[in-house]
């Protein structure tokens, strides 16, 4: 079978991971495999058959009190064992901040190779071939995982969640943790004030560079985000480098590599840094004054104007535009 | 306490990629190359820790002689010794391979430290994948993509960065450790820094010393191709009156992205 990794935070599976269980299922399919699933944790059990839909045919559980709070090292003890005895020919993790940091860890334990953030998967001579960016997407390669299991981290957001799998079965386990294996444990977990949701998992991104002058007028664009769903702010490294945002927002290459559906770039001149992280938007819209700035060769969209006035007539418009 | 940092070579951010498509890699010719950027931020924090506590700052490369390039700037920026792991192989994207270099490399010549930094990814093949690996090799806790870090005796405390929060945790050292953007100021190298590293003698290992196998050393993915991404054309672009461009903006998206 092809085994997937599902992440849990706040008491909620993440949907990244259901786009990777998705994704499991339609290739397992094609391999006539069956995909499973595997949640990682401490009383996470009442969550298994929610996964079902998604195309689970069985949900392992890997239970254990040490294992309520992440730990690296102990997370990957556990899903190693559980590897070593189903000997799948796939394991798949979905590319969040925990599963970039778990699925390695584990496919060392494993000894086998792994491809990180991957945008597309086939199946090519009864295994698995990716392609994922590199390059922060100025190149994209095209990768066979020659090793068992073949492990990737899908990129999120990119695969699309499927429902309308039928029914599964779930199965407890009560996993041994050696102690000296929780001596990496998040001891809590700090939550930004205000903070809505992460760049990497919103399907709309405002974003804003220096054209923005200061940090109170991000709060033009985070009253978009209120109006717009799915959304998050996203920011140039010259906003970022300015102190007018957390540098969480950084989008570019040495940000964070973004693939929304809509991306709005307000006074930002779309820098080839900043492109690196952004180019693979399915839609990309700009406001900016300068009608030679960058960001407009790849804009789906653009206005050359200023934005301190478009946002007031576009909050209005797009107020109208959603509530009909 | 002494320090081990991991740096890469790779091409600068402005690089315009060019593809070799008979190899399968990327035209070297005409790119400039630099230390990783987030490397820059562990060679800075090993700096800091060096100041503050005491010890060595040891910076390796796994990779051709050309890394020599950028052990000199660690060196220059104040590290106290270097080393190049020489590896001549082309870039394979395979994390699983550099790690195992790395881990034998300490396992079998360096066993003094404390703590093993790296950057959170190198740029490039944006892996993140090498600093887990390395961890588990040693059998060490890790902390990844970490924006604050203190050492307090025999234990290290860290904020690593997640989706819209910080995780703290508290580890045991030795412990791996890679560095995200947020944890400090890298300085500039001074040119007593570029004078003495200039000078300083960089110690080689080959991955034939390391004892590594072919079949170790055989990476485990396999580049089908490698092409760059179709050009995005640019759109439509209107100008003019602010409240009749922010409408035909907002039927942009209304009816041809149809995202609202
Ligand atoms: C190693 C390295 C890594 C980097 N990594 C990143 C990265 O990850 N992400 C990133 O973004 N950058 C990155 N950069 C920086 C990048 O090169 C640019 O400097 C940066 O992206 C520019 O930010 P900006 O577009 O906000 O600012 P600018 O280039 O100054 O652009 C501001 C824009 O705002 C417009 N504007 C001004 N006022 C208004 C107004 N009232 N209405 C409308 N438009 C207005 C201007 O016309 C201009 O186009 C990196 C650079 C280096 C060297
Ligand atoms: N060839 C290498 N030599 C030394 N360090 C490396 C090498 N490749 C990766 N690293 C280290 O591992 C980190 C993560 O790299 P990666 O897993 O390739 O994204 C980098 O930031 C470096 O600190």
């Amino acid at each position: 079978m092809i085994l997937v990794y599902i992440e849990v935070r706040d008491g909620k599976v993440k949907k990244s991971s259901l786009e990777a269980l998705s994704e499991g299922k339609r290739r397992a399919g094609e391999l006539e495999l069956e995909a499973h699933a595997v949640l990682v944790g401490h009383g996470l059990e009442g969550l298994a058959s929610g996964l079902y839909a998604y195309g689970a045919a069985k949900v392992h559980v890997l239970e254990n009190t040490l294992l309520s709070h992440y730990s690296p090292s102990a997370y990957a003890y556990a899903l190693h064992s559980l590897v070593e005895e189903l000997q799948p020919p796939a394991l798949l993790f979905s590319a969040t901040a925990l599963g970039k940091d778990l699925a390695p860890r584990v496919a060392a334990k494993l000894g086998v190779g792994m491809a990180s953030e991957c945008t597309r998967m086939e199946v090519q001579e009864g295994r698995l071939e990716v392609v994922r960016p590199v390059f922060a997407g100025k190149a994209f390669v095209t990768f066979r995982v020659t090793s068992t299991p073949q492990i990737m981290t899908l990129r999120p957001n990119v695969f699309p969640v499927e429902e309308g799998g039928g029914s599964g079965e779930t199965e407890v386990k009560e996993v041994v943790v050696p102690e000296n294996q929780t001596h990496d444990r998040v001891i809590e977990q700090l939550r930004e004030e205000g903070t809505e949701l992460d760049v990497t998992e919103a399907e709309i991104i405002v974003s804003g560079g220096r054209g923005l002058k200061s940090p109170e007028n991000f709060d033009l664009l985070r009253d978009l985000t209120h109006i717009l769903p799915h959304s998050a702010v996203g920011a140039s490294r010259s906003a970022v480098d300015s102190g007018w945002i957390d540098h969480q927002h950084q989008v570019g290459q040495t940000g964070k590599t973004v693939s929304p559906d809509l991306y709005l770039a307000f006074g930002l001149s779309g820098a080839i840094q900043h492109l690196a992280g952004m180019a693979s938007s399915k839609y990309i819209v700009a406001v900016n004054k300068d009608p030679d700035a960058p960001i407009f060769k790849v804009a789906d969209f653009g206005v050359v104007g200023d934005l301190f006035e478009i946002i007031p007539h576009l909050k209005e418009g797009l107020k109208k535009a959603l509530a009909e | 306490m002494n320090t081990f940092v991991f740096i890469k070579r790779v091409p600068d951010t402005e690089s315009k990629i060019r593809i070799d498509h008979e190899n399968n890699c990327i035209i070297e010719e005409g790119l400039n190359f630099v230390m990783s950027p987030y490397d820059e931020y562990a060679v800075e924090e090993a700096l800091q820790i060096r100041e503050s506590k005491g010890g060595t700052v040891t910076v390796f490369s796994v990779g051709s002689e050309e890394s020599i390039i950028i052990l000199k700037k660690a060196l220059a920026m104040g590290a106290d010794e270097a080393v190049l792991i020489r590896d001549d192989a082309p870039e394979s994207y395979d994390g699983l391979r550099t790690a195992r270099i790395i881990a034998e490399a300490i396992k079998q010549k360096y066993s003094e430290y404390g703590l093993i930094l790296f950057g959170k990814q190198s740029m490039g093949a944006d892996n993140a994948q090498v600093p887990a690996m390395v961890a588990e090799m040693l059998g060490l806790p890790q902390v990844n993509v970490i924006t604050q870090l203190e050492l307090e005796g025999n234990t290290g405390s860290a904020l690593r960065e997640i989706e819209g929060a910080s995780e703290k945790v508290t580890v045991p050292l030795p412990a791996v450790v890679s560095a995200q953007k947020g944890l400090n100021e890298p300085r500039y190298e001074t040119l007593k820094g570029i004078m003495m590293a200039k000078r300083k003698q960089i110690p080689v290992i080959t991955t034939a010393e390391l004892g590594l196998s072919d079949e170790q050393l055989a990476p485990q993915l396999t580049i089908v191709r490698m092409e760059t991404p179709p050009a995005r054309e640019a759109g439509k672009i209107v100008e003019g009156d602010a409240a009749e461009t922010a409408q035909q903006l907002v039927d942009f998206l209304h009816e041809e992205a149809k995202v609202i």
